[in-house]
């Protein structure tokens, strides 16, 4: 494995609302009124290399979003840093941030609301390299038009407006916005997740031909498990802002180590099974604002035992490449003092 | 890793795209839907005589009542459709000076639209640039800015405006000042709202992430996309701010008798109401009220047209 060029390094992410004027003067009647946080990612270390696609995959509010956010410089975050090249990507600056590099850039969900609906889509992909002066001027239009083909529109669409797109070519045209950055990292979100299956088809057989041809890295978050086995070369699981499994995309896929990653995957309907029954997990995702104490999936989990309760799992390497974060793994969940009687 | 290509995905299927629409096509399209309500057409034309008629004033009219040379006392209180002493009929009758009143009355409007719409234009910038900071930055600042607009609101356009021409004194640069001061909040809360929705958009945090400067988030970005509610109100403010100014000259601290508005040429008329000579009053508030009328009922078309939810 080469040297990574992203570093997620003990990563976490609070959302901070304090309380307005009003709730704070009934707060002081009632006892409530203090500043609602949510954790939506705590201590999560990640690094990729180059040309590698990492995917995160969790259920909605499991923070895999805001580590995109965080990635793409979007937002910075509480603790820990995100650098490339050792550099951080971006700075918190009187309350704003201040993203400092334009080598990451970020594909969004929905293609209807990420183009600007009265910006010219020539325009809007090339405003970005023209402002960071990435495309000598006068070649910004003949560049645009190069784009727009590579990923498999016309030229002569720069000089219409999104609304005059489908949803699939709007899609095009954000992964061209992101590309005509020139990036090192592209950070995916949930860039299929609003496409119809065949158009969502096309649109990754687009992304894994730009990959291949231009030797894209990439974070790609989903949480479609069978598009994730197909683009991604090592797999992050998150469950409530923290990392729970990391492993190569086939051996993650042949023997899941971690209780929520087996029933994620108990949980995907299949063709061809004919009457089986889903497994739901059972039970809700618990609310960030205030995490189950110990390791954050035990409410839910089959095995969880004392332990699980009251002490946060270590992320351990089980295989090579592989971490867990579960007891299972680490020595059991029954407590310490317990197995010691 | 997985290099296998999803079956049924062919990279370079891509539908057309319908033809592009071209700036002439949107206001053809625009008019298309304007024009159908004959009440709106009727407007657009009243305003549009109007303001030809009082920006061409001095070639329409046979005097130029700001000249005090070209006044006769001899023609004082002619009743309209008199001969007067300068061998022209005065259509709308003379007021106490001898001034012909439909050209006193053409070029009061001239000076209502000026102040209308320079008022407008400028509230709208500063109205503008304060929406757009509050909600782009969020926070305190938005905070601030916008409980001083919220303070401002509640207090009667026409109080601040009274307050300010007594501070600043008479005169066409103060009035719109007064006119400014009072107004741009209305804009400013406008655009807040519209930006506060627009801000949270995708788009905008995509420009973000690229990243492109501030300045250019603001003004490329957010500003196109709130401006069409904020024509809508332009237009109604610019008939209010024509209203207002009408109080204000009405009240006598407006506009001075010798650079006669519409307001003012109402106040002096006023004093005659009674004295059987109403047309002094009568004719200058006509053509007010149409004009404000005129101004609103062509907003709250433009209003019907661009609003989504009316499109085809």
């Amino acid at each position: 494995m080469t040297d990574p060029i992203l570093k997620i390094d003990h990563v976490s992410k609070r959302f901070t609302r304090m309380p307005g004027l009003a709730e704070r003067w009934v707060g002081k009647l009632t006892g409530g009124g203090k500043p609602v946080v949510v954790h939506a990612l705590s201590d999560v270390s990640l690094e990729v290399t180059k040309r590698e696609v990492l995917g995160i995959v969790g259920e909605s509010g499991c923070g895999k979003s805001t580590l995109g956010r965080v990635v793409a410089g979007i937002y910075a975050p509480s603790d820990g840093s995100v650098t490339l090249h050792g550099k951080p990507i971006a700075r918190e600056h009187g309350g704003n941030v201040d993203k400092l590099t334009t080598q990451v850039q970020m594909i969004h969900q929905d293609p209807f609301a990420s183009l600007n609906p009265r910006m010219k889509v020539g325009e809007t992909l090339a405003e970005g390299p023209r402002h960071h002066k990435i495309i000598p001027a006068n070649q910004v239009r003949e560049r645009m038009r190069e784009l727009l083909e590579k990923v498999g529109l016309e030229g002569a669409y720069a000089d219409r407006l999104p609304h005059q797109f489908s949803g699939g070519q709007r899609q095009r045209v954000a992964i061209a916005r992101a590309l005509a950055m020139e990036p090192e990292v592209l950070v995916l979100d949930e860039a299929v997740a609003s496409l119809d299956v065949s158009i969502q088809a096309q649109v990754l057989n687009l992304f894994m031909d730009l990959r291949r041809d231009l030797g894209l890295t990439a974070l790609f978050i989903s949480h479609d498990l069978s598009v994730v086995r197909h683009v991604c070369d090592r797999v992050a699981i998150m469950y409530l802002g923290r990392l729970v499994e990391l492993a190569p995309a086939d051996e993650l896929y042949a023997e899941p180590k971690h209780p929520y990653t087996q029933a994620l995957f108990a949980s995907v309907p299949t063709v061809g099974t004919g009457k089986g029954r889903f497994e739901a997990i059972k039970g809700e995702i618990p609310s960030p604002i205030d995490p189950p104490p110990g390791c954050a999936f035990h409410p839910r989990c089959p095995f969880a035992g004392p332990r699980c309760r009251a002490e946060v799992p270590r992320l351990t390497g089980a295989g090579t490449a592989r971490t867990v974060a579960c007891h299972l793994n680490d020595g059991g969940v029954e407590m310490k003092t317990e197995a010691a009687a | 890793m997985s290099e296998t290509l999803i079956p049924g995905g062919n990279t370079l299927a891509v539908p057309a795209a319908p033809p592009a629409e071209t700036r002439v096509m949107r206001m053809r399209n625009f008019w298309s839907d304007y024009r159908r309500s004959w009440v709106a057409i009727a407007a657009l034309i009243v305003i549009v005589a109007l303001i030809v008629g009082s920006f061409g004033a001095p070639w329409l009219v046979p005097q130029d009542p700001y000249d005090l040379a070209n006044l006769d006392w001899l023609d004082a209180f002619l009743p309209p459709g008199t001969e007067g002493s300068g061998g022209y009929v005065h259509i709308l009758g003379t007021d106490n000076a001898g001034r012909d009143m439909l050209s006193a009355i053409l070029y009061g409007l001239r000076t209502s639209f000026v102040i209308g719409i320079s008022a407008g234009a400028l509230a709208l910038t500063v109205g503008i640039t304060i929406g757009l900071t509050a909600a782009y930055f969020g926070g305190r600042i938005e905070a601030f800015l916008m409980r001083i607009v919220d303070l401002q609101l509640s207090m009667p356009a026409i109080l601040l405006a009274l307050v300010m021409v007594a501070m600043l004194g008479q005169g066409v640069a103060q009035i719109i000042l007064a006119l400014v001061v009072a107004q741009y909040a209305y804009f400013a809360r406008t655009t807040h709202g519209a930006a506060s929705v627009e801000r949270r958009k995708d788009y905008i945090e995509a420009a973000r992430s690229t990243p492109l400067p501030t300045r250019r988030i603001m003004f490329k970005h957010l500003l196109p996309n709130v401006l069409p509610p904020l024509i809508v109100v332009a237009t109604v403010q610019v008939a209010s701010a024509i209203s207002l100014e009408a109080t204000l000259s009405f009240l006598g601290v407006g506009l001075p008798l010798t650079e006669p508005s519409l307001g003012t040429l109402i106040s002096n008329g006023f004093k005659y109401i009674h004295a059987g000579r109403p047309w002094l009053s009568i004719y200058p508030g006509l053509f007010l009220m149409v004009t404000v009328v005129a101004i609103n009922l062509v907003g709250d078309q433009v209003r019907t047209v661009i609003d989504p939810r009316n499109s085809r």
